[in-house]
């Protein structure tokens, strides 16, 4: 292997991380961020399916969390209720069933991940996605901050914003998906949201923003990869961590 | 014969179109025709009709829940509605002030009047020109959060974002809200100043009276029972007013 394994995960998680926080800097405009929560529990019966079977982890949480957004649009059509109520619904939901499928044993990795499971399909992948949703959210950021000011002005600028929304929704899952395998299902929520509000606290501008959530989010990757090599613990809780302790330094530079 | 007379009624007929089309372009910018608007099931708009010219101060009367912000919303094309809304050409370029467009939402994101301006505005020149027109200028403004304004600069900065982008039409709704009284004078005349040198149509929302007679070249009202339209001075009598404005104070009393 020319790689070692070490370095395909670090660059997984440099990629993983930089995107996730540059995707969740639009996140906590939008107040969208308990969104990402949810999206990383529905992932557990595709992870657990996936672990039992052999399958790409990448593939079976992407597509659990597919159904389950289906479903939960689905039920919207049917029900009055909120989107957070059914959101709710049906991500417990999918954690109890997901509980069910997956032995104990095998648990961990699905809650936490695991960046030693992690090969040169997972790195490709992460790279290849990774590259594509920056471009994507690039293009669309400026919109998208507009749109989360205020919905009329966007749309007097001739604004699509249901599809602007509809594309970001993709992007998150896109991007909830790949994170499984680094943070686990539990954490995705986290890696999105926490760089994002450390650079806030930095920042007065959104150029500086919106990089520096990117360059937060590649930065408590390789701390909490690193710290997984010299302690042993696992390396997605490390990363949140790091990525908190971030934030916490933010705290003193808050304008 | 026949065939030539049927001709020369046929280029008639043709001329005379042209002739309704070309008008249309010179005088209309924009005919409403039977507007109807529901909004979770509640007739906010029903039957409107109205035209405005070319160039025109149009001003939308009426008190509290008549559908006045709704009619705005209805013809930028924000929601939908039953009826026929005919601007004189597609796509044509809006600027629009929000009302209570507040500065806490802009606060939250880490966001300079730059970057606010950027959205619809890349060269650097023509922002510091429209700053400038609005009477915001130096390089501190463009640096700040619009949320660290002052509620006057908030409104002037917005304005200006509105004129980005030369637009063709205006919407403000009610462009002096949470401003003291000597600002609401300055913002009016700031206004009215665009309008007389940039030949723009301006239809804009607002309970001031005086600026009314002063500056509307027509006026809309709007009230539950139905409309009234006309020049200020001709349609704004003491009965009308009070028509307005009691029906207004009647509604308050209902609410509590």
């Amino acid at each position: 292997m020319i790689f070692s394994q070490f370095t395909l995960s670090l660059i997984t998680g440099i990629f993983i991380g930089g995107i996730a926080g540059y995707l969740g800097s639009l996140m906590i405009v939008k107040r969208m961020a308990l969104v990402g929560g949810p999206l990383g529990h529905l992932a557990l019966p595709g992870v657990a399916l996936a672990l039992l079977y052999h399958y790409n982890i990448f593939l079976g949480a992407l597509l659990s969390i597919v159904i389950g957004a289906i479903v939960i649009w689905l039920l919207q059509i049917k029900s009055k209720l909120s989107l957070e109520a059914l959101t709710g619904v049906v991500f417990a939901a999918g954690v109890a069933l997901g509980f069910l499928i997956l032995p104990l044993s095998q648990a961990e990795e699905a809650l936490i991940g695991d960046i030693t499971k992690i090969n040169l399909t997972d790195t490709l992948l992460a790279i290849f996605l990774g590259l594509i949703v920056f471009v994507i959210i690039n293009r669309i950021y400026q919109k998208m901050i507009l749109s989360g000011i205020s919905e009329d002005l966007a749309k007097t600028e001739g604004i699509d914003v249901k599809k602007y929304n509809l594309i970001y929704l993709i992007c998150i899952t896109l991007i909830v998906a790949l994170e499984v395998k680094i943070v686990g299902t539990l954490l995705t929520v986290a890696l999105l949201v926490i760089p994002a509000s450390a650079s806030n606290n930095f920042s007065r501008s959104l150029c500086l923003y919106s990089w520096g959530a990117l360059l937060i989010g590649v930065v408590s990757t390789i701390l909490g990869i690193f710290a997984f090599r010299f302690t042993g613990l696992p390396a997605g809780p490390l990363i949140i961590l790091s990525a908190a302790l971030i934030f916490l330094v933010s705290l003193f530079f808050k304008k | 014969m026949g065939e030539g007379n049927f001709h020369l009624k046929i280029i008639n007929l043709l001329s005379h179109w042209l002739d309704s089309l070309s008008k249309m372009e010179e005088d209309f910018i924009l005919k409403v025709k039977n507007l109807r608007v529901i909004l979770d099931g509640e007739k906010i708009l029903n039957d409107l009709s109205f035209e405005i010219k070319r160039k025109e101060f149009f001003i939308i009367l009426g008190p509290n829940g008549a559908g006045k912000t709704t009619l705005f919303k209805a013809l930028l094309g924000l929601i939908p509605y039953q009826g026929e809304i005919i601007w004189a050409k597609e796509n044509m370029k809006f600027g629009y002030l929000p009302e209570r467009l507040s500065r806490s939402e802009f606060k939250k994101i880490p966001l300079s009047v730059r970057d606010f301006y950027k959205f619809k505005e890349s060269s650097e020149e023509k922002i510091l020109k429209t700053l400038k027109a609005v009477g915001l200028e130096g390089e501190e403004i463009l640096k700040k959060n619009p949320g660290d304004l002052s509620s006057g600069q908030f409104q002037r900065m917005l304005i200006g974002w509105a004129l980005l982008g030369d637009p063709e039409v205006l919407f403000f709704d009610e462009p002096t809200t949470g401003i003291d009284i000597g600002g609401e004078k300055t913002i009016y005349s700031l206004l009215h100043k665009f309008w007389q040198e940039r030949g723009l149509t301006i239809l804009m929302i607002t309970h001031e009276i005086n600026i009314v007679y002063a500056y509307a070249t027509n006026v809309l009202c709007l009230y539950k029972k139905g409309i009234c339209m006309g020049p200020p001075r001709k349609i704004l009598t003491p009965q009308l007013l009070e028509k307005l404005y009691g029906n207004e104070v009647k509604f308050y009393i209902h609410k509590h």
